[in-house]
């Protein structure tokens, strides 16, 4: 579904201080796979998230999504294959528009756009279902302006948009930590229920150790811009957040180790 | 005093002016783009109608003229930011310098006078509708006409996009929308509403002057301000209508202001005190409330507030 090949991104290239993002990243997804990404600070793991989406272009490498080759796409018209939920809940909403008509806007990802009405009562009908599957009430404030929304709330109707039309990939960075524990949870579980239901392909970055290996399928670990562990199937199953931190430190060593080596 | 042709030619005012502010409002507004351009589009509309009919055409045809001109000039701009990444600012003042020599060449000279040459106003008036009332009816229909279409269109999907890519770009990028392409719309269509609206008033005061652009977009801005501070519109259809009724007390104000004595030369700098106190207003009584708030803390360094930031 997804297959990354040989990604590397530096930024501020030509610059005297140039800062490799990504240094050659090599993942492939099967259809219906859920990998968690966890790392330390800087890693490289948003950089990764945007340079599928298309934020800015790679330096090399090739991006493929669903058979198509998409490293030269532009970000609208990747937006076709992939959905998107931020770290910050005021980033995947238009906060002066209605719930539904931000919900409308998402129901037509990457379809060509004209002058029909952007919600009608068919619409309106199904938008109320889905928003009360979400068990916030948000069904009887259809056209309440999103910016009177909680951050959770809003969280939640972003996780509607992005997949509400049904992306091949589903792209999810840290997209509750900035919510109180108590929504991070509720939004979390609202996640794995989409996901399940619509049998979505998903890469989701988490700082949270014990989320990262109980939610999804397999979990990868990034560091200075490499992807240095890949975890899956029965291993991952058995691993606790204790073993996950060995082995990054275990692991961190090595990098460091080689990185004295290739420069030495 | 107040006799009807005072009344009319205040009201009559503020619907022709309003179209322009209807421009200003999809630009400042809607796309969140300072488009200066605006005060070329206007003065261009105005000479393209001037032009046509002094060479014989008919008035509304240069009225369609005017408007097509004026998407055009929204267009250039557009292209300037868009494919060049020239900022916005000074991809309307760019537009806004060339538009000038542009216009001028289209009147061949600085000033075109419209006497006794055959305007919508001499048309209308033939059809045998009351003299008196024909400008005040074309424009109170023709406003009503464009408020109803813009009504419509910012609900149509395209609507939709056009207003998500001057609230968060980055989101509607996400959806597939091309936001450089939604810009550009958005910039023709408010400056060919601004360029019809100079077609317009040209024909209705008789003149085209290359000068009469000049503070155009502190005039529109000053309507749209007025009208949400006196509306507080809620939504897109109360938004568009509180820009028409904020035209017209803007129409007004000047009015009252001529009343009062000062110099029509005068009436740039009362509207741009006027739009600055407007814009001010909100921050001052901000950050008055926020060094009382600080003063109330003592000493004491209080993260996150900013007094007299936005
Ligand atoms: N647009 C950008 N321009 C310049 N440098 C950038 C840009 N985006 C990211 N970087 C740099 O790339 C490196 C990787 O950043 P990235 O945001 O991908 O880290 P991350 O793994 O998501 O970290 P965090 O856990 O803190 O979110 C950092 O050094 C960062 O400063
Ligand atoms: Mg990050």
């Amino acid at each position: 579904m997804l297959s990354l090949a040989g990604i590397s991104k530096t930024f501020n290239l030509d610059t005297p201080s140039p800062n490799p993002a990504l240094r050659g990243i090599d993942l492939h997804l099967e259809p219906g796979e859920f990998v968690t990404i966890i790392g330390s600070n800087g890693a490289g793991k948003s950089t990764l998230l945007n340079a599928i989406a298309g934020v800015f272009p790679i330096d090399s490498g090739r991006i493929v999504v669903d058979g198509q080759d998409i490293t030269n796409w532009p970000e609208h018209k990747r937006a076709s294959l992939i959905g998107r939920v931020f770290q910050d809940p005021m980033m995947g909403t238009a906060a002066s528009m209605s719930i539904e008509e931000n919900l409308a806007m998402a129901a037509k990802r990457g379809e060509r756009r004209g002058f029909a009405r952007g919600v009608n009562v068919n619409s309106r009908a199904r938008f109320r279902e889905m928003l009360a599957d979400l068990g916030l009430g948000l069904e009887n404030r259809l056209s309440d302006k999103v910016k009177l929304l909680s951050g959770g709330q809003r969280q939640s109707l972003t996780l509607l948009m992005a997949t509400i039309s049904r992306p091949k990939l589903l792209l999810l960075d840290e997209h509750t930590a900035a919510l109180d524990p108590k929504t991070a949870q509720q939004v979390a579980e609202l996640t794995n229920q989409i996901v399940k239901s619509a049998g979505l392909t998903v890469l989701m970055v988490t700082h949270n150790m014990e989320h990262a290996l109980n939610t999804g399928t397999r979990t990868v670990m990034m560091h200075e811009g490499q992807i240095i562990f890949d975890v899956s199937g029965d291993k991952r199953a058995k691993m606790t957040v204790a073993d996950l931190l060995n082995e990054f430190s275990r692991l961190r060593g090595e990098s460091l180790a080689d990185d004295r080596l290739l420069l030495g | 005093m107040l006799t009807f042709p005072v009344v009319a030619g205040v009201l009559e005012q503020g619907l022709v002016y309003s179209l322009m502010a209807l421009g200003v409002f999809i630009t400042f507004r809607i796309l969140a783009f300072p488009d200066l351009s605006v005060d070329a589009t206007f003065p261009l509309g105005a000479a393209v109608c001037a032009k046509m009919i002094t060479s014989g055409y008919d008035p509304f045809l240069a009225l369609i003229v005017s408007l097509a001109a004026g998407l055009i000039g929204g267009l250039l701009t557009g292209l300037l930011n868009t494919k060049l990444k020239i900022s916005s600012l000074l991809a309307g003042i760019l537009t806004m310098t060339a538009l000038y020599s542009v216009n001028l060449r289209i009147m061949g000279r600085a000033n075109i006078p419209l006497l006794r040459q055959p305007t919508f106003i001499t048309i209308l008036e033939e059809t045998g509708l009351p003299q008196q009332y024909v400008p005040l009816l074309f424009f109170f229909s023709l406003v009503l006409i464009v408020k109803l279409v813009l009504d419509w269109f910012l609900h149509t999907e395209i609507g939709f996009a056009l207003r998500a890519t001057g609230d968060n770009p980055q989101m509607i990028r996400s959806l597939g929308v091309n936001t450089d392409a939604m810009k550009v719309l958005g910039l023709a269509l408010a400056n060919g509403l601004v360029a019809l609206s100079g077609g317009l008033v040209a024909q209705y005061q008789g003149f085209a002057d290359v000068g009469m652009g000049i503070g155009t977009i502190v005039a529109g801005l000053a309507s749209v301000i007025i009208g949400e501070v006196l509306l507080h519109p809620q939504s897109v259809v109360m938004q568009v209508l509180s820009v028409i009724v904020g035209s017209m007390i803007y129409r007004l104000a000047i009015f009252l202001a001529l009343r009062l004595g000062f110099a029509p030369t005068d009436l740039k700098l009362v509207t741009a005190v006027l739009v600055i106190i407007a814009l001010a207003a909100p921050n001052l009584s901000r950050s008055r409330r926020q060094s009382k708030l600080l003063a109330r803390l003592g000493k004491g360094v209080v993260n996150g507030v900013k007094p007299g930031g936005n």
